[in-house]
């Protein structure tokens, strides 16, 4: 199945993209997409312990199984204000 | 109507309460948006802007540039909205924030509270700031004299059932 990630601030910075598509199996969960986009992009591993993750513009946690055409975003620590 | 001018009372109830984008912050008519809620009832309105400073950590800031994941961002001030209606009942927020490149001087949010006394309304300004700076998915780039840098603030976790406390501490202090 197909999912869009959608990437912000500094991550967007280091995958050079602010969207980009993702195909993964069935079950998948947000963690593994995560996973497997730090493995294309090293620098965005040590965000792991810090960052947010959404689906379709909902805070969602890490091991939420996705579904396919779901848009995840990854959230680097917040600064606004 | 029939002059091309939109009447006070049309542009007042047209702004939104909750509201991101790259237009500059105005805060008569945020202030305005929220009394059409009130009915008299109301004594104190506390309004607060924040600024884009000259300086942060040592360094000369030349301007900011914020980006925002905008759907959820509204529905992160949907959620601070929420709060502090469970938190002061009687309490009524506005708050915009803007986006996109902010010189030095300009106002990059404005909060509205109003409440029957003067207590509730700053303690839920005060709350409304600290919760947008744990919770919304918002990012401000500092450029400086020298270099860039992405500001990295809380992680946001709007289920932090400790950052939501410090919030109210702070906003109560």
């Amino acid at each position: 199945m197909r999912v869009t990630v959608k990437l912000f601030a500094r991550l967007r910075d280091i995958a050079g993209v602010p969207e980009l598509a993702r195909e993964v199996s069935p079950g998948s969960t947000i963690g593994a997409v995560w996973r497997s986009l730090a493995a294309d992009f090293p620098d965005l591993a040590p965000y792991e312990r810090s960052i947010s993750s959404a689906v379709n513009a909902d805070y969602a946690k890490m091991d939420q199984v996705l579904r396919d055409g779901d848009e995840v975003a990854f959230l680097p620590p917040v600064s606004g204000g | 109507m029939s002059g091309r001018q939109p009447d006070r009372y049309t542009q007042s109830v047209s702004v939104p309460l909750l509201a991101i984008g790259p237009d500059p912050l105005d805060v008569p008519p945020l202030v305005s948006a929220l009394a059409d809620a009130g009915s008299g009832r109301d004594g104190a309105v506390v309004t607060f802007l924040g600024l884009v400073r000259n300086h942060n950590a040592g360094r000369s800031v030349r301007y900011l540039e914020y980006e925002a994941y905008e759907p959820l961002a509204l529905k992160a001030f949907a959620r601070i909205a929420d709060e502090i209606r469970e938190r002061w009942p009687s309490a009524a927020l506005a708050l915009h924030h803007r986006t996109g490149r902010l010189e030095i001087g300009e106002a990059s949010i404005a909060i509205v509270a109003r409440s029957p006394h003067r207590g509730d309304a700053y303690a839920a300004c005060r709350y409304a700031i600290e919760r947008v700076k744990q919770i919304a998915p918002i990012w401000k780039r500092e450029f400086f004299e020298g270099g860039d840098v992405w500001i990295e603030g809380a992680t946001a976790d709007p289920s932090d059932a400790q950052a939501r406390a410090a919030a109210e501490r702070v906003a109560c202090a």
